[in-house]
């Protein structure tokens, strides 16, 4: 019972990291029918800038930009002493992070994607997989390919639960902060002009023209809105392992992208639901099975989902009426 | 208020368009028949700037309006019921409405032209809170009708309103097209159904792949014989 009460909870804050990321492929996925498969690196980018606004771009980073050794350049929010690690640290170096990401995600959108908008979908897959390229090996020149050991951010402590499980206040924290941004977004989503503008864009890109809606912006703020929550989910994945590489948003963004197939791909709660199932079923596989199958469960249901449900569970098949 | 002066539109090789001059004034209803493949979509189209003229000017108020963001134009007083209709089939037909005054800020203003579009297709009153994808093709022209004439338009383009629908649906819509020209709305109008169209209109254009062979009041095009042989199968 204990272990299932722990990977429950392991598998609830790692699934709603997931849910984070998915959402960025399945609101891209609805704008512009395209599998932004760069967003995994996104991803990766957003831990790195946690950890840089954390701990500073170090003396030879900071004198390269012509900037002083002990500022807060070189040495960050923490190692300047500017902020003590607290919950406000975190959620500071999160929202900064966010920002940040939410910028990437607007140029790559600006300078990879609309270019090549009026040429087939291949063309623009292709061209996602170039940017995924791009950053990722990009990252390992400007970050170095060693991994990163990222910083406390606020000091974790384990707290006792009944039956013997016990579990990390950086898995609340992650749990809650996560849910919080979820929430947010169906609030922007379902309740704001731009979110309404967002779903007329994907239902129907020329009638949402026709209504007067510029559309161009609407997928800039997309790719905004999604990358800032991938940036989120890098910074939430190094407070709870932390250690981060270059590499990092390759596995854990194909997740992501089977979760949201899984959920229904464009589908909001789909890619929400869909996280959350991925984590449990990964941590449950970790608890009870045997941790060497941690990163195939996502793929077998993969397989599963595509073989009997290929619309996702909560995606529709959609119908046209004469 | 609409001049094309020799329009041409591409699809990548392909002409769709080849040299085409017409003329909307101000509270005319104009229609443009012809068959399918003609090019009549492809006007509409490139008027509302969702598809750029590969040369010739569209002059909109005294101003070159070709290859301009569809978005601006609807703030410049265009609006199109798309062929196929396009309505939003996963929201609600008042959210349908809603949306086709996305660019109106003023609340009280969207409340009043809801009604007046629940007033013109009491049948969408009934449907209110249905989804668009759920309502009868027929429902769906009257919610795209209802839905363009959100944005309070000056100049309205119709492509196919009647097409696919019952012959009584077919008058309800024709009804709501003379009703809209007695406000004052211009009205462009593509049509399959030419006796309907010729008969709701002031003047028509004849395509013909991709250019004009005919023009004049659509009184004298309905009685000239070439257009009852090629169109109103008489």
């Amino acid at each position: 019972m204990s272990t299932f009460l722990q990977q429950l909870i392991n598998g609830v804050s790692l699934g709603a990291i997931y849910s984070l990321i998915a959402l960025g492929y399945t609101m891209v996925y609805g704008v512009l029918k395209l599998i932004n498969f760069a967003h995994g690196d996104v991803y990766m980018v957003g831990a790195f800038m946690g950890y840089y606004l954390a701990n500073g771009l170090g003396v030879r980073g900071a004198q390269a930009l012509g900037m002083s050794a002990d500022g807060l350049l070189a040495r960050g929010l923490l190692g300047s002493g500017a902020m003590e690690p607290s919950l406000i640290t975190a959620l500071a170096v999160m929202l900064l992070a966010m920002a940040i990401c939410a910028a990437l995600g607007v140029i790559i959108e600006r300078f990879a994607y609309r270019p090549v908008r009026k040429y087939s979908r291949l063309t623009a897959l292709i061209t996602a997989i170039g940017v995924s390229l791009l950053l990722e090996n990009g990252g390992q020149v400007v970050f170095g390919a060693d991994p990163k050991f990222f910083p406390e951010l606020f000091k974790k402590r384990n707290i006792e639960l009944f039956g013997g499980a016990s579990i990390n206040s950086a898995d609340i924290i992650v749990l809650v902060i996560a849910l919080a941004l979820m929430i947010g977004l169906q609030l922007v989503v379902f309740r704001t002009k731009t979110g309404r503008a967002m779903r007329a864009v994907s239902f129907n890109l020329q009638s949402a023209k026709l209504m007067g809606i510029n559309t161009d912006r609407i997928i800039a703020f997309t790719f905004a809105l999604g990358s800032a929550l991938a940036a989120a989910a890098g910074v939430l994945v190094a407070i709870r392992i932390p250690r981060i590489d270059p590499l990092m948003g390759i596995l854990v963004g194909l997740k992501a992208f089977v979760a949201a197939v899984l959920g229904g791909i464009g589908n909001i709660p789909g890619a929400m639901l869909g996280g959350l199932l991925i984590g449990v079923t990964e941590t449950m596989v970790v608890g009870y099975l045997s941790p060497t199958y941690k990163d195939a469960v996502a793929f077998a249901i993969l397989i599963l989902i595509l073989l009997f449900r290929p619309s996702g569970l909560l995606g529709s098949v959609s119908q046209e009426k004469v | 208020m609409l001049t094309l002066e020799n329009v041409f539109v591409n699809y990548g090789a392909i002409e769709a368009l080849t040299g085409i001059s017409m003329h909307v004034e101000q509270g005319e209803v104009v229609t443009l028949i012809g068959a399918n493949g003609a090019g009549k979509t492809t006007t509409l189209r490139t008027i509302t700037g969702l598809l750029e003229p590969r040369q010739g000017r569209i002059i909109y108020e005294g101003e070159d309006i070709g290859g301009r963001p569809t978005h601006k134009l609807v703030a410049r007083g265009i609006s199109m019921s798309p062929e196929g209709r396009g309505v939003f089939a996963n929201l609600s037909v008042r959210e349908n409405l809603q949306m086709g005054a996305y660019l109106i800020k003023d609340r009280g203003k969207v409340a009043a032209d809801m009604d007046r579009a629940f007033k013109m297709f009491p049948r969408l009153k009934e449907r209110e809170s249905q989804k668009a994808g759920t309502l009868s093709g027929g429902e769906q022209q009257m919610l795209a009708m209802g839905r363009a004439l959100m944005s309070n338009p000056r100049l309205l383009l119709l492509d196919e309103p009647s097409l696919g629908l019952a012959p009584l649906v077919v008058h309800t819509i024709f009804e709501a097209i003379d009703e809209i020209r007695g406000k004052g709305t211009t009205i462009l109008l593509v049509e399959q159904n030419a006796h309907a169209a010729l008969s709701h209109s002031d003047r028509a254009y004849v395509l013909e792949t991709g250019r004009i062979v005919m023009e004049g009041p659509s009184k004298e095009l309905a009685a000239d014989p070439r257009i009852k042989e090629a169109y109103l199968g008489e």
